[in-house]
């Protein structure tokens, strides 16, 4: 099984039925497994704080979500994660590409990448770093405890992590 | 006719349906209005109204009134090609366009002056855009959800704001509240 085949087998695993996306080159793949699968509906959304209120409006009526993003989102969405997904207690897996890190060969990637993590701790989020291809099996213990405690939870997933999957 | 009016007269046909309400006074007076478990009140996140109207819209088969606000779309303009594209005929999005900033001190928006939302949201790919003056909301509210066509609305209104108390119900208690009876509403 591929590593995009394996989280997407767990998201349906963990009954995550809505998935929005805003594409990164490095997540191309595990979009378009989300895109073909019957037990998934995709909504790509146009950036993601509107993509996180599609997914607080999908738990409300009984569907649980999921957004997948680049890291640079954590930037646009603060204010979403903090007044929605917070304080309404909304679970929220965030399947995230990090830029930014070794290999990447876009500079400016770089400069999002050094605030990331400090941004996801600055707001209490329980972040996950998957660097290598085998860390994908910490994904379905993510998510189950992700929807325990109804909190965003952030899988950060690197260019080695994608490298060798 | 200011929005306060305009959700009072809505009332009636809203009632009974499940509403996402807008962040700000648009919440605070519909709370005072009518409050009910139907109701999703916004604390926070300005623009994000239309989204989890969609959201819960595609989710569940209930009807989903959005109320909205002019200057909240302006926010999150992107939510219109997306709803636009992923059509779910239990769904209605209310703007109620005052042409102005209400929560904030009445600060005019563009959606007052040169920008026309109704056709923004058709060039978006909107298939039923209607827009209608205030006292015309509650009829074509209705006539929207007899529709079973997902809709958007501009209801053009004054600007002007009434007192109302802020809403101090914890947001978790909102939220909880609201899934309960959506899910209620399903399994019956």
């Amino acid at each position: 099984m591929s590593v995009n085949e394996k989280i997407v087998a767990d998201l349906i695993k963990n009954r995550v039925e809505f998935v929005t996306t805003v594409p990164c080159k490095q997540l191309a793949g595990v979009i378009d497994q989300i895109e073909n699968s019957d037990e998934i509906f995709h909504i790509p959304s146009n950036k993601e704080d509107e993509g996180m209120g599609l997914c607080a409006g999908a738990y409300m009526g009984g569907k649980r979500s999921a957004i997948i993003m680049q890291n640079t989102a954590i930037g646009v969405t603060i204010n979403t994660l903090v007044t929605l997904i917070q304080y309404y207690h909304i679970p929220l897996p965030m399947l995230i590409s990090y830029r930014g890190e070794l290999g990447e060969p876009v500079a400016c990637q770089v400069e999002m990448a050094v605030h990331t993590k400090a941004l996801l701790a600055q707001l209490n989020i329980p972040t996950y770093h998957f660097h290598k291809a085998d860390d994908v099996n910490e994904l379905d213990a993510i998510l189950e405890y992700c929807f325990m405690c109804k909190k965003p939870v952030a899988i950060l997933t690197d260019a080695s992590f994608w490298k060798g999957a | 006719m200011i929005r306060s009016e305009v959700l009072k007269a809505l009332v009636p046909v809203i009632s009974d349906q499940l509403v996402v309400c807008n962040i700000g006074l648009p919440s605070q007076e519909l709370h005072l209005l009518d409050d009910q478990p139907s109701n999703f009140y916004m604390l926070g996140t300005m623009g994000l109204a239309s989204s989890i109207g969609l959201g819960l819209a595609l989710a569940q088969n209930q009807k989903v009134v959005a109320i909205d606000g002019d200057g909240s779309v302006l926010t999150n303009f992107g939510t219109l090609p997306t709803i636009a594209n992923n059509v779910a005929d239990n769904f209605v999005l209310l703007i109620i366009d005052n042409g102005s900033y209400g929560s904030t001190g009445d600060q005019p928006t563009y959606a007052g002056k040169k920008t026309s939302l109704a056709a923004v949201a058709s060039a978006c790919g909107c298939e039923h855009v209607v827009e209608c003056e205030a006292e015309e909301a509650a009829a074509t509210v209705q006539a929207a959800l007899d529709s079973k066509q997902m809709t958007i609305i501009v209801c053009k209104c004054e600007s002007g704001n009434i007192k109302v108390p802020v809403i101090d119900t914890d947001p978790v208690v909102i939220r909880d509240r609201f899934m309960k009876e959506v899910k209620s509403r399903n399994s019956s």
